[in-house]
This record gives C-alpha cells, structure tokens and sequence, in this order.
C-alpha cells in the first residue's frame, strides 16, 4: 500500500467568520476523513505512539476498530483508559506526545491520532446512549478536592472500583480550566458537562460551591469518615509581573479575562450580569496556551488590534502549534523578543500604554533554551489600552495553608510520590497541577489515574491489616 | 439550591435575607463573607456575612441595592431560592483581648461591623461602638449594636436621627479623650479612608474590609488585588481586612470604577425588562 505522507486536514471555520462568534474553530472529521486518516496507521507491533501518551491508551486497537468501522468500538478501547477522550483529542498537545512517537511520521506528517479520538469520541457522544453500569458500593469512601481533570480522573477511577466518591468543587460548575479557563470556540462547554454527566452517571457525588479549607479542611473530612483524600487543586494563582502600573483599571490576568468569558458568559452580557472589557488595542504578555486563548477572546470581543508580547523568538513559543497557527490566522500580532517593564496610566487609572523593552538570545541556560538578555536603551511604548498578564500560574494556597502537616516546595507545590500521589500526610494525595506546577489536561490525568491506583492498594491493605 | 427564609426591608434600597446554607452556618466566623448568584445569568456577588445561626443553618446578609445584581437580588422574597451561595470566604476577623476597641459602621457596613463587636465583645474588649448613615432610613440595627457594645454613638449626615455629622466626628472626640487600642472601621471606601486617617496621627492600629469587585473568590483570579503597604493583596484569601494605614485608597477606589459603563447598560436592560429588544 502506498504511504499517504499528508495528514487528511481537518475542516475548520473560515478565520474572518469565526472572529465574530464563539462556536468551535476545528470541526472535526467526517466519517469518511476519520476512515481515510485511519488508513494511514500501519499497526505497529511495538507502537511508538502508546509508549508516548500518558496514559498508555491503546492507539493501535482503537485505529484498528475505526478501520472496520466499529466508532462506538473504538470509543469504547480508549476509555479504558481515558475518561475524557472528547475533552483530550481536542486539546491534548499531541504532537509533542503520541504523535511524535508515531513512526509515519518519520516519513511524512504522522497519523492525527488526536483528530481520530475525537472524532470517535463525538460519535460515541452522539450514538452511544447506553448508560454505563453502576458498581454497587464496597462501603468505602474517598473525599476528591477540585474538579479539574485529575480529580475527574480519580473520581472515575475509584468509582468504577465500588468506592463512594464525593468530589468538592470550590466554583459553581465543576470542570476547574476546562470550564473556567479553555475558551468555548476550542473546547465547547457541552463536551466537558457531557463528560461530567458521565461520571455522575457512573455514581460520582459532585459538591459545588464547596471551597475545602473553608468549609471543611482536608484534616476535617478525615475526621469525619472518609477513608481517604484526593487534592486536585490545580494551579489557580495569576502570577502578575511586578511592574508598575500592573493594578491599573483594564490590566486582566488571564485567569480573570477568561473567567469572566467562559464561565460568567461575559461575551453576553448584559443578557448575562456578568462584565468584561476590552478595548481597541490588547497586549497579551506570555505566548503558552493561555496567551492564545486569551488573545483569541479578546478578538472576538471585538479588538481591532491584539498582540503576543513574547520574552523569545517564535522557536520557543509554549503554546500547541495548532493553536498558534489558529491564533495567526485571525489575525493576532506577534512581538517577539520584547518584554514589557512598565505599564502607563491616565489620570482616573486606565491604561493607556505599555513600555517594553527588547530582548535578544544568548547563551542556552539550565532549560536548553537560548537565554534572553535585555537590550539596553532599547524601550518603547506600545500604543494599548487592554493589558492581559498571561505568564502562568502558581499552585492556590487554600488547601496547603489549610492543612496541617502537609508538606509543600518553597514554590507552594504539594509534596508527592510520581506513582501513586502519597503525599506527607496518611491516607492523602494528590497529583494534576497542585503537583507539578501548570502542566497539561492528559498529565493532570494521569495523576488522577495513578492515585486512584494507589488509594485503591492504600485502602485494600488497610482493611487486610485491620 | 439555598432557600431565603427571612427577609427584612429596612428602607427601599437596604434589605436584609436569612439563608439556609449550614455547610456555611458550620465554620463562619465574624469578619469572612460568601459569594451568592442569583439564578444561571446572575453575577457573583460577595457580601459579608452580617449574622449567623449555627443551629439553623442560616446566615444573615445585609445588601445595600446599588446596582443591576443586587437590585436583582432585592426583589426575591422569603421562600425563594439562590443558586449558588459559597462560604465562609476570607480570612476570619483577629479576635483577641485587645483592651478597649472602638467599631465603626458606616452605611451598610454596620451590618459587618455586628458580628465582629459581638465577638470582641466577647473576647473582653471593652467595645465603643460607632454607627452612622446617611439618613434615619438607612440606619438600621441600632439595637443589635448596643446589646454588643458597652456605648453606642449613633450620627447621621443630615441630623434627621442621633448627632448630626459623620461618624469619624465622633470617632475623633473619643480618641481625644480615652486611650483605644484598636479601632475597626466598615463602610463605603471614603468613610474607611476617612476612618483611617483620623486615627493615622496617633497610630492606632485600625482594621478595614475591603470590598473589591471579585469574580472567583477564592485567589484565581487576581480581580480584587489592592496594594497595601506597596505589596500586591488578593482581597479575597489575603484579607478582606487590612491595616488601613498602610491600604492604598486611591487605587482601590480607581478599581472600584471600572466597570461603570457597563452598569450602567446593565441597569437599562434591569429597567425595560431586558425581553424588549430595546438595547
Ligand atoms: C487558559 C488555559 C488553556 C489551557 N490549554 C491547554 C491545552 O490546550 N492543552 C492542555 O493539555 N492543557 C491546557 N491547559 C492546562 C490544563 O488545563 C491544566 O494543566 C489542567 O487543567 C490541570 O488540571 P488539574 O485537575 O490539576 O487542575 P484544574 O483544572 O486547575 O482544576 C482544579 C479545580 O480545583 C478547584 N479548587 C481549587 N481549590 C479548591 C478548594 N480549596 N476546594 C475545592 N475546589 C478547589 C478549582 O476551582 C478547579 O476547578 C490550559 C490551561 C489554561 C488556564
Ligand atoms: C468582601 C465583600 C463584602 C461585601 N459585603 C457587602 C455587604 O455586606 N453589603 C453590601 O451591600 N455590599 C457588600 N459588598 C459590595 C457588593 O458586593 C456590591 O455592592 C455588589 O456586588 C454590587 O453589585 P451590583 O450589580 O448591584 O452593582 P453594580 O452595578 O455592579 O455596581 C454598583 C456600584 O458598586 C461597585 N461594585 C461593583 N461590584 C462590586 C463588588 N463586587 N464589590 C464592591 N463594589 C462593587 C461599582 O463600582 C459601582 O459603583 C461587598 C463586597 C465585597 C467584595
Ligand atoms: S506509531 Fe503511528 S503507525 Fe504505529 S501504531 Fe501508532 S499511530 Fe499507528
Ligand atoms: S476574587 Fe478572584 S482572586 Fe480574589
């Protein structure tokens, strides 16, 4: 058979039109493409593309149900692994990941593993309307703090092992960035509350409203009979630069501009009581994942001109190359090597400019990255009147501050083991971003994963012991 | 879903609601607030918690209607029911035996002020209270106040109820007079200012609630920063009370403007109803 070097392209919504709304940019594959991109998949006996997913999803198999057309089939293997295959084909960094393991790739462009999943995802969403079976309860209960991706995970995870879950979610809707942060023209909302569904389905206690350090501690829910913890707090803290003027009225970080848009529907208001503002001309500081979505919200909030403020050349840039290439098409601006190191103000406190200076690359530091050094005397003011800090995100002190004896990084990170999320404390872990620092939507995933592994042995090994 | 199973009016823009929320009623304590929303378009809307009934299960706010939300929120009545209602938020008020305190209400911030008299009150303090209000209308609470308080001093601005003047007036004669060794001050962000630079020549230590505009509550977002001491403060984990001395109030009343456009067309929509089609 002859080697197809190009992926099958994924139809999207035309970049001047999508400027203008908030309904997904990529569309998915059709049924013929998923067929046609399948094809490209040689099976490897010893698939590169598994060892590279965090999650070890059966790559090969599930492509090979999607050859013989068997989608629910397919659906059905990832899952076995992975219970949020809608939310990770959509916003997986894949081509740092299985992709780049794909041996077609050598070649050619590898096989769009990420667009496969989801596109059987979406038609399992859509043609699968059988309920999942419910475990019935082995009398245990497991207490899950934060509904981002690792505590779903776990959450599944556990219950589809008997325990009684109750997962505590601090906001009104449970989902952490996946609601809150990841803008709906790249992640709509009903996939994620479809997911969601999933799990209560499964028998998935979900508390809103519920910020645990507040209303209860971690020490508290111990007390009080739950056998064992989860913390999956996730990295919710802005980082700000420390620059002057930052507190100026129209300076956002991203977490606040996309809350506000995402989970608050500021985009519209006042249908919704929720306001957000952006002006002409935004400045967006940071060039990851969230810069984009940050940028590309802004856009469609009606800016006529925004820019990425980048510390490095366009080689360096964090953030998927999907979204990136999407971000371009609109019609967002890079200015690269530059930094900003003041922002200016009016009399009541607006914003009415941004001083930066320019950088250039030196010398690769510890990272491997070329350092960037400041130019000197090299300052200008970028004419903008919206300024939105997205340089990451710190682990959210609540539950660290909150509980005691819990061992914590100089930086606020919780103390714990890579394979099983044990932290210091017995009967507790934790895995997803409180851990890492701000990661990715599969690694949060996997930590779930593992903790509910090991809670599963921690409790097994109680009951035996007792 | 949290029921309203009380609600007061004091005037047509000052109300007050009891709200079944135990997981709330369980842990709060003086000083910390909640975040309420109204229905699935409704904002987040931080109030204080004014009182708390841990038996019940029901927390008291006391809310002036200044805008879109909470002229939203005035027109429910006992028997509804909010959508969301999150808390205890904040940092907990730092009670101890001070000696003699001095708590300032102003406006609708003497319903915050109430719990954090009783509870000083408690603590041993001998506890001077001030409370004033623009007018009769809006004062609300009086005797509430005095039950917690050793004395009461009540002013309003246009004399129609107790002395004629503002509440720092009387909070200068008595520092004056007596030697105080902590003075809280709640209110609008002019009078904890003013509070604040009343007592800033002899450096009694004096504590405010800021009350930012706030989205998450809970330090993810960064809305409700404030400098205080020229350090960056997230209102909502850090405080909401601060060291007024050292509160930046320029700042935190520039902030507090930011969205007065946008008031302003929300509250057109509130007017014609929002179903016309007119905006
Ligand atoms: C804008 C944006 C875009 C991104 N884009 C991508 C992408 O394209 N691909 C990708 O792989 N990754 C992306 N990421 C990163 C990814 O979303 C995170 O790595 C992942 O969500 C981390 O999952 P988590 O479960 O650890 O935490 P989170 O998703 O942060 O969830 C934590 C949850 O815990 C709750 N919580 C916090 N404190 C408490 C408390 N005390 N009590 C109760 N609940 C609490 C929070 O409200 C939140 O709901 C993006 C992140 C952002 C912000
Ligand atoms: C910790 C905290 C505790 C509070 N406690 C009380 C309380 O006990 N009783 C009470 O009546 N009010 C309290 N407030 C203020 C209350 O939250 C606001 O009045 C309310 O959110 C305004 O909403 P709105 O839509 O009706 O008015 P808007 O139309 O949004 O605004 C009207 C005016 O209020 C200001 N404002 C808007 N949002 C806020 C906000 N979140 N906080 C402060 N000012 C704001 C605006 O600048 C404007 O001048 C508190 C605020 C905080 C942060
Ligand atoms: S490495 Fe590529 S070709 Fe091989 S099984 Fe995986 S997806 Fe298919
Ligand atoms: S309200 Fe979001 S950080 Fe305080």
């Amino acid at each position: 058979m002859p080697l197809i070097k190009d992926k099958t392209p994924m139809p999207a919504q035309d970049a001047k039109a999508r400027i203008k709304n908030f309904n997904e940019v990529a569309l998915g594959y059709s049924e013929e493409d998923a067929l046609k991109e399948a094809e490209r998949c040689i099976q490897c006996k010893k698939p590169g593309c598994r060892q590279g997913c965090p999650v070890q999803v059966n790559i090969p198999e599930f492509i090979a149900r999607i050859k013989e057309k068997d989608f629910i089939g397919a659906a059905n293997s990832i899952k076995e692994y992975n219970n949020l295959p809608a939310i990770c084909g959509r916003v997986c960094p894949q081509e740092n990941q299985c992709e780049k393991y794909c041996v077609v790739g050598k070649k050619g462009d590898p096989v769009a593993i990420g667009r496969l999943e989801r596109f059987v995802a979406d038609y399992a969403m859509a043609n699968d309307s059988a309920k999942p079976q419910r475990i019935p309860s082995n009398g245990k209960k497991v207490a899950v703090v934060g509904s981002g991706p690792a505590g779903l995970t776990c959450a599944a995870d556990l219950r589809k092992m008997g325990y009684e879950v109750t997962v505590f979610e601090a906001l009104h809707v449970p989902g952490g960035v996946l609601m809150y942060g990841i803008p709906e023209f790249r992640l709509p909302k009903a996939v994620v509350q479809k997911e969601i569904d999933t799990l209560r389905d499964l028998g998935v206690e979900i508390k809103v409203n519920s910020v645990i350090g507040k209303i209860e501690t971690v020490n508290q829910l111990l007390e009080q009979g739950y056998d064992a913890v989860f913390i999956g707090t996730g990295a919710g803290l802005p980082y700000f630069m420390n620059i002057p003027g930052e507190n100026y009225n129209g300076v956002y970080s991203a977490n606040e501009f996309l809350t506000r848009v995402n989970l608050m529907k500021g985009y519209l208001f006042p249908e919704y009581a929720t306001p957000v503002k952006v002006g002409r001309r935004v400045a967006v500081c940071g060039a990851g994942n969230v810069a984009m979505d940050a940028a590309r919200t802004a856009l469609r909030l009606g800016a006529e001109e925004v820019y990425i403020v980048y510390r490095r050349s366009k080689a360096e840039i964090p953030a998927r190359h999907e979204e990136l290439e999407h971000a371009l098409e609109e019609g967002v601006q890079l200015v690269l090597l530059t930094s900003p190191v003041e922002i200016l103000g009016n009399e009541e406190g607006w914003v009415t400019g941004m001083k930066c200076i320019r950088y250039e690359l030196g010398e690769p530091d510890e990272s491997g990255r070329r350092k960037p050094i400041p130019v000197e005397g090299s300052e200008f003011v970028m004419d903008v009147d919206t300024v939105i800090m997205a340089i990451g995100q710190g682990p959210n002190p609540l539950v660290p501050t909150t509980t005691e004896g819990l061992a914590t990084t100089k930086r606020g990170n919780i103390v714990a083991d890579e394979e099983t999320g044990q932290t210091s404390l017995e009967g507790v872990f934790a895995g997803g971003d409180i851990v890492t620092g701000a990661a990715t939507v599969i690694l949060a995933m996997g930590a779930g994963k593992k903790a509910a592994q090991a809670i599963d042995a921690y409790l097994k090994q109680k009951s035996n012991g007792n | 879903m949290y029921q309203i199973v009380r609600k007061k009016v004091f005037s047509p823009t000052l109300k007050l609601m009891d709200v079944q929320a135990p997981d709330v009623a369980r842990n709060v304590k003086a000083g910390q607030f909640v975040i309420l929303r109204m229905d699935e378009m409704g904002e987040r809307i931080p109030l204080t918690v004014a009182d708390y009934d841990r038996e019940a299960g029901t927390i008291t706010i006391i809310f002036q209607e200044v805008g879109y939300s909470t002229m939203a929120l005035g027109k429910l009545e006992a028997g509804d029911y909010l959508l969301d209602f999150v808390g205890p938020l904040g940092e907990p008020t730092d009670v101890q035996n001070f000696g003699k305190v001095v708590c300032v209400g102003g406006g609708v911030g003497i319903a915050p002020i109430f719990p954090i008299a009783r509870a000083l009150k408690e603590a041993g303090n001998e506890v001077i209270s001030i409370i004033g209000a623009r007018n009769k209308d809006l004062l609300f609470w009086e005797e509430e106040m005095r039950a917690v308080s050793d004395r009461l001093y009540v002013a309003t601005d246009d004399g129609s109820y107790g002395r004629q003047g503002f509440v720092t007036d009387i909070l200068k004669e008595i520092i004056e007079q007596e030697k105080v060794d902590r003075v809280w001050g709640i209110g609008p962000l002019v009078m904890m200012r003013a509070v604040s630079e009343v007592t800033r020549p002899s450096g009694i230590k004096t504590i405010v609630s800021m009350n930012p505009i706030m989205v998450d509550g809970t330090g993810m977002c960064g809305a409700c920063r404030i400098s205080v001491g020229n350090e960056t403060k997230f209102a909502c984990v850090d405080g909401p009370e601060f060291d007024g001395h050292l509160v930046d109030w320029q700042l935190a009343i520039r902030r507090s403007q930011m969205y007065k456009d946008e008031e302003k067309r929300a509250m057109a929509k509130g007017q014609c109803g929002g179903g016309c089609g007119c905006h």
